[in-house]
């Protein structure tokens, strides 16, 4: 035995080690500057002719798994035609809080909720409101791909509509203007016929969002959409999230802060220490990555922790 | 000629090609020294039998495999250490459990081949036995009403357990109700069935009281019996497979719960569901016993299932062997093998499609 494996020796090499990674993150991230500026240079889009509904309103959302408490007390109010980016270290309860947005959190047996979100103006959890209706004004973009494995990429883009028993006048425009606006039409138009499995995951993922469009939402949710993809298809994905947002609300999940301020118009942090996640810090994404008013949205949104 | 650059990599000239080598392999030296590990072995439990009063086939094998067992164990040892010896010697071991398993089913393969080919001829497949008896000349009559009788009988059960089966399991892991539990028991307790209880259930419950007469009908209904618990088990399995993001995907694009089985979790299980409805009835192509209580077993082609003793490949074996002459036996032989060969061209499909990746 050397002295290398005892428990105290391991915990200051543990500690040093870290000590290291914080000072690394805070040379490399002379963040506030660079992130505010990218948020800042964004150009702000014209208020749209085309906008689909008027928005998602949350109220007072609680969500818990059984017992556990997960989610308290979050409002925000989503404007029709912005992105909004919702950020927070993992477990916080991003991904619980959006998934409160289309309904699609009662899909777990344990879940319980408490508060109102409004669509339209209409609360979606009131009595007698029909669930299919909403989650086809409400879609959602999950983080892994998942197209239908037993359909082709044509078949998958109108799923939506097969699913819903919708009828669709030229289901061959449909497709190709929903994988246009999805950024996949050039690379697939040849071969729609294709399982959708045969694509590459990018790709993969834009023919998940094109799906999600064929149903012409009001409302798009997007739980890390790229964690998964290269620089490359991002970047092409979080065009299609611009373009998008001329005429939909939508609301993405990013550890990405780059991204966040990238797309983003404004900003939710999310923070659990320990307790039910909570909204630390709302506002306009320029105001949060150049001068947030909480300390601990400060450290976060600069990599000081999380 | 050579100029000297500061290129690092060696020139194109110099490198040699490598030859795909596979060092993990057992090399060939390894394999040879194996052989006379066994060959010892061999000669150890010959040796044994010779010199002691144990005579005979079966100590010989057994002395062997403790031989086989040892000599690994102390050739491992000494090679590379104990845990290497425990090792090997727990290879040897299980090399012979896998042999013990194998030797009834070659064994039955063997007897049904060698015994049924000669009862085959060409008129077997073609005529059914109206007209001649099981002790006539072996080439007279043939089995065509078995395999009608047969196959009838299994597409009736079918037609009644697939959609039952199919539901079964799709409660059990879409719906997830509160039954979901005592279901799957039932299901499992179900396929414990002995058959002979599914014939006497149709025989009390439908023949007595209701058709009081045989049919291939009430022969389907035994066997549809035996068959939902083998397809709802497998299906139940398949759709276990499918991830959860499809359901969730199909959910949140505004799909019901039951659109979304049908449209997206059960074509993604298609492959899966094949084998499971193949399994079903190679499970029970060859029942006999509610066959031989329900179905009267008649001698010539009968496609009504509601009107008639109707045969079937395990009546004909049946009833062949029973009558005891020589050309019965031989028509009752020739009789397993054509049911044999169907049943395992229903498993090889089955395995086809099963390895088939879901895409
Ligand atoms: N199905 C579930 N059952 C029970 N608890 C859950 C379930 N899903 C999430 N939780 C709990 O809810 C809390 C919030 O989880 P959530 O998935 O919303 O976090 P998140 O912010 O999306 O994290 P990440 O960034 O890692 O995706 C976590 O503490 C988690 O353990
Ligand atoms: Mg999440």
């Amino acid at each position: 035995m050397t002295m290398s494996t005892t428990p105290e020796s391991l915990s200051a090499k543990q500690k040093e080690l870290e000590k290291k990674m914080t000072e690394e993150r805070s040379q490399s991230h002379t963040a506030p500057a660079s992130l505010a500026s990218v948020a800042q240079t964004k150009v702000s889009r014209p208020a749209g002719a085309k906008r689909l509904g008027t928005g998602l309103e949350a109220r007072g959302v609680h969500a818990w798994f059984g017992k556990n408490h997960v989610l308290s007390d979050i409002s925000v109010d989503f404007a029709s035609g912005t992105v909004t980016a919702l950020i927070g270290p993992s477990g916080c309860g991003k991904s619980t809080f959006i998934r409160t947005l289309n309904r699609m959190h009662e899909f777990i047996p344990t879940a319980a909720m408490a508060g109102e979100v409004l669509l339209d103006g209409k609360d979606i959890y009131a009595p007698g409101t029909d669930v299919t209706k909403i989650r086809l004004k409400v879609g959602m973009v999950f983080q892994k791909p998942n197209p239908f494995p037993s359909m082709t990429i044509g078949e998958n883009v109108l799923a939506g509509l097969r699913l819903a028993q919708l009828k669709s006048t030229n289901k061959d425009d449909l497709v190709e203007e929903c994988l246009i606006r999805a950024g996949l039409w050039n690379e697939v138009k040849d071969r729609l016929d294709e399982h959708g499995g045969a694509l590459s995951g990018g790709q993969q993922q834009r023919l998940c969002i094109a799906r999600s469009l064929a149903v012409s939402p009001h409302v798009l949710l997007m739980d890390e959409p790229c964690s998964a993809l290269d620089p490359g298809s991002t970047l092409r994905i979080e065009e299609t999230i611009s373009e998008l947002a001329e005429s939909m609300t939508i609301i993405i999940v990013t550890h990405n802060m780059q991204q966040a301020a990238r797309v983003s118009d404004y900003t939710a942090f999310f923070l659990s220490d320990g307790g039910p996640g909570e909204m630390v810090e709302y506002g306009k994404t320029s105001e949060i990555f150049s001068n947030p008013k909480d300390k601990r949205t400060e450290n976060y949104v600069t990599g000081r922790f999380g | 000629m050579s100029i000297e650059t500061d290129n690092p990599l060696p020139s194109k000239e110099k490198k040699i090609t490598p030859q795909p080598q596979t060092p993990w392999k057992t090399s060939g030296t390894e394999r040879a020294s194996s052989l006379i590990f066994i060959l010892a072995a061999a000669a150890a439990s010959y040796m044994t039998v010779a010199l002691t009063p144990m005579k005979g086939i079966l100590p010989l094998t057994l002395l062997f495999f403790i031989f086989a067992a040892l000599f690994s164990f102390i050739r491992g040892n000494r090679s590379r250490g104990i845990v290497a010896g425990q090792d090997s010697a727990a290879g040897v071991v299980m090399a012979i459990g896998m042999f013990v398993a194998l030797l009834p089913i070659a064994s039955i393969l063997y007897t049904t081949v060698s015994k049924g080919l000669p009862g085959l001829h060409r008129g077997l497949l073609f005529n059914d036995m109206s007209a001649a008896t099981p002790t006539d000349p072996i080439t007279e009559g043939g089995l065509s009403h078995a395999i009608v009788g047969t196959f009838v009988m299994v597409m009736i059960s079918l037609a009644i357990a697939l959609p039952l089966g199919l539901l079964t399991a799709i409660y059990i892991t879409e719906i997830r109700g509160r039954f979901t539990r005592p279901i799957r028991f039932l299901v499992q307790a179900m396929s414990g069935v002995p058959s002979i209880v599914a014939g006497l259930f149709i025989l009390s419950a439908f023949v007595y009281p209701i058709t009081k007469t045989f049919s291939g009908l009430m022969g389907s209904l035994a066997l549809s019996i035996l068959m939902i618990p083998t397809i709802a088990r497998t299906a139940e399995e398949v759709l276990r497979l499918i991830p959860e993001d499809l359901r969730e995907a199909g959910l949140a694009l505004g799909g019901t719960q039951w659109r979304t089985v049908a449209m997206v979790v059960v074509p993604a299980a298609r492959s899966g569901l094949v084998t499971a409805v193949i399994l079903g009835i190679a499970r029970v192509a060859g029942e006999t016993a509610p066959i031989l209580l329900l179905t009267g077993g008649g001698d010539q082609i009968n496609i009504n299932p509601v009107e008639g003793a109707m045969g079937s490949l395990p009546f004909y074996i049946w009833k062949s062997f029973f009558f005891g002459s020589e050309e019965a036996v031989a028509r009752g032989w020739a009789g397993l093998l054509v049911l044999l060969t169907l049943v395992l061209i229903l498993f090889a499909t089955a395995r086809f499609f099963s390895t088939r990746k879901v895409r």
